[in-house]
């Protein structure tokens, strides 16, 4: 094991409250209904291939992918399709979903259920990118880039690194610290299968050095597989950024613009890999996933299985409830995730938590004068400089955001986190950059 | 000491005398000569440098149309300066100015306070184009105004302003332009630019929302739920998408009173028409 790696400029130190670490994963139950949405990635939603009345069982394909950048949607549950229509997701904009009334549990028959691993691979790589198209899967760390299309690289593009991103550097979230530890040797596997696709013989698994557990028993296994190593990073946000990754481990730098694949780097986020491994060694498409349900206002947290399209309320009350205490509900981690409108709203591929927040956290101090303090470069890891890109948004001088690179802003809210007069950075940079491409 | 003086003087004054020999010999080679109608058409212009004549600003403006001929100058107008300085102009160049209507802008939603209560919390910066790519508004409307006044920032007449008791903005008839700033910065396009009307008496639906009628009147009492009552009263009107669009060329004097009394929610308004109690 080599020493912890981590990227070079910017970065923070939140809290880590990582409070359900310890918590295995638990099947969370069906829920009366649930509602999937078509569109779960980036692209073009899928075309609906069901009707109302229709019987459908887990892993039918609900929806096809419509073109190259999108994905196939399967039901997640057993029983009668009762709505295709639009409904409120989670900012209150309505979204085309299908609605399935839960009907037993019944599993289409192609689905290996068993957890024994399988570790040959009897496919070819043009079979294995098929069954991944075929089996729904997006980018889970957050984006929703449809995956078949990142493992289909060019013949004249052969990366000569796949790194698999098991840095989870969000506060509370522990879903992919707990899938690590508990499916360590079909991730590994996973990372075989990618490996055999894009024609290359190694594999990187980066773990943040605070999930010790998961550190240890992936070094274990990996022993026994040639080519794949684990790499052991410092726990550093926004350490689990891909270009931010990409830089900790093999020093490249991702040019504006540009992809991982253009600098011969895959990154795949290690739940992604899991869900790869289940489709190509399981049949199993892609419809549940690991959701960490926390937050200081939580009453039971824990870490939860969850089928796709179980609303987020289904999964809260399992966990005490919506109590007075709780100020936002967020979907996703709690420095890049959204407050919820509609906690009615469903649990989709990109889920990765539900965090439950009081006023002591979501709190935003009275915003003050900026004192060109610099701490806002200090931590940008885009070495951008957001104090400069808020004064400008603030004046609508968009011309002069060009300069200073705002479009390769990552989102990931250092700036906002760090800064000593309370100024909601992000908000400007994220208004300055979606006003910048408006205006291209 | 005194010749230091001197030398110094000397010195800079010749220096001086060769730059002023150079610069008047480059200025006379170099002049660039200008039409003088540009610079006294410009003068006659509002100097806004709006950029709403769709051009770069008033100095362009004044370069094309000195640059224009009799069929193309009819194309030019300046929205902000209005007929009165179109004349003057045309009178400068010699050509016949083309009658055009007065304009103003006119906000299609009536998301007060009163008829869309606030539902939802919001507590990033106070700016309707980042709460539009964040959720669906306070209200819940999802093409209702976002009440943050984007339009109020981006106006340089200081004809808009958010109503304390409305809680959405409001046009100043008497200092807005229609130069279209408005139009472009809000990110629901709420902003119409519409004929002020004869006697500014003009009758629009100010509505932009196309869900159906019950999901429309959840959010908003005054929401436009696309009844087809007024389509019925002229021809003209057309309703796409559960929602209804009356075109300028309506005549509110004769119509306006009817549509009002006729709309069930509310949702068509009409600035100068008597209308007997609605009731």
């Amino acid at each position: 094991m080599s020493s912890k790696k981590t990227f070079s400029i910017g970065g923070i130190h939140p809290d880590k409250f990582k409070i359900t670490a310890d918590s295995p994963v638990r099947e969370a139950g069906l829920p009366e209904y649930v509602y999937i949405p078509v569109k779960q990635h980036i692209g073009a939603p899928a075309k609906i291939l069901v009707q109302k009345g229709d019987k459908v069982k887990v892993g039918t394909l609900l929806a096809d992918a419509d073109g190259i950048v999108s994905a196939d949607v399967h039901s997640s549950v057993s029983g009668e399709v009762t709505k295709v229509e639009d409904i409120e997701g989670e900012f209150g904009w309505l979204e085309t979903m299908i609605t399935v009334k839960v009907e037993g549990d019944e599993f289409e028959p192609a689905i290996d259920r068993s957890y024994d691993v399988i570790k040959d691979i009897p496919y070819t790589p043009e079979e294995i990118v098929q069954i991944i198209r075929e089996a729904g899967i997006v980018g889970m760390g957050g984006a929703g880039y449809p995956t078949p299309i990142k493992a289909a690289v060019p013949h004249e593009k052969k990366p000569d690194y796949l790194i698999l991103n098991g840095i989870e550097c969000e506060p509370f979230l522990t879903a992919d610290d707990r899938l690590m530890i508990e499916r360590a040797e079909q991730i590994i596997v996973g990372a075989k299968i990618i490996n055999k696709v894009l024609g290359i013989q190694n594999a990187i698994i980066a773990v943040d050095e605070n999930k010790p557990e998961a550190i240890e028993i992936l070094t274990n296994i990996s022993r026994r597989y040639v080519g794949v190593n684990v790499q052991v990073c410092a726990t550093k946000y926004p350490q689990g950024g891909e270009k931010q990754l990409i830089q900790a481990i093999t020093g490249r730098e991702v040019p504006p613009g540009k992809l991982p694949i253009d600098i011969g780097c895959i990154v795949q986020n290690v739940g992604t890999v899991y869900a790869i491994y289940e489709a190509v060694m399981k049949h199993k498409p892609l419809f549940e996933r690991i959701v960490t349900v926390s937050g200081d206002a939580c009453a039971r947290p824990g870490n939860y299985l969850v089928r796709v399209g179980t609303p987020a309320s289904f999964l809260i009350e399992q966990c005490g409830g919506v109590s007075e205490d709780v100020d936002q509900v967020i979907f996703g981690g709690p420095m890049m995730g959204t407050s919820a409108v509609n906690i009615n709203a469903p649990i989709t591929k990109l889920t990765s938590g539900i965090l439950l927040l009081s006023r002591r956290i979501t709190a935003r101090p009275e915003e003050g004068p900026c004192i060109r303090c610099g701490k806002c470069v200090d931590v940008c890891p885009m070495g951008l400089r957001p104090f400069a890109i808020a004064s400008f948004v603030r004046d609508n001088l968009y011309d002069e955001l060009k300069p200073l690179r705002v479009a390769d802003c990552i989102e990931c809210g250092s700036c906002a986190y760090t800064c000593p007069a309370k100024i909601p950075l992000l908000d400007y940079c994220k208004l300055g950059k979606y006003e910048l491409k408006k205006s291209k | 000491m005194d010749n230091l003086i001197l030398l110094n003087v000397l010195i800079l004054g010749s220096i001086a005398f060769i730059a002023a020999i150079v610069l008047y010999f480059v200025s006379q080679k170099f002049a660039v000569s200008e039409d003088p109608r540009i610079d006294k058409t410009e003068a006659l212009l509002p100097g806004a440098n709006c950029g709403a004549c769709g051009k770069a600003g008033c100095h362009d403006f004044a370069a094309a149309c000195v640059k224009a001929d009799a069929k193309s100058f009819a194309n030019l107008y300046c929205p902000v300066g209005g007929a009165g300085v179109m004349e003057k102009i045309a009178a400068l160049l010699g050509f016949t100015a083309a009658k055009k209507e007065p304009t103003v802008a006119v906000l299609r939603c009536q998301g007060t306070c009163e008829n869309a209560p606030e539902k939802i919390n919001y507590v990033g910066i106070k700016s309707c184009r980042l709460a539009n790519r964040t959720f669906i508004g306070r209200t819940g409307c999802p093409t209702g105004c976002l009440r943050f006044g984007d339009c109020v920032s981006v106006c340089k007449f200081d004809a808009l302003h958010i109503d304390e008791k409305l809680g959405i903005p409001v046009v100043d008839e008497s200092k807005c332009t229609s130069c279209g700033a408005c139009v472009n910065m809000c990110p629901r396009r709420l902003f119409e630019i519409r004929p002020k009307g004869a006697n500014g008496n003009r009758v629009y639906v100010a509505c932009r929302n196309t869900q159906k009628g019950a999901a429309a009147r959840k959010n908003c009492k005054a929401a436009c739920i696309g009844c087809m009552k007024c389509a019925k009263i002229n021809p003209e009107i057309k309703v796409e998408n559960n929602l209804s669009y009356i075109p300028s060329s309506v005549s509110a004097d004769e119509f306006g009173a009817e549509l009002v009394k006729n709309c069930p929610t509310g949702a068509i308004v009409c600035t100068k028409c008597s209308v007997e109690d609605k009731e």
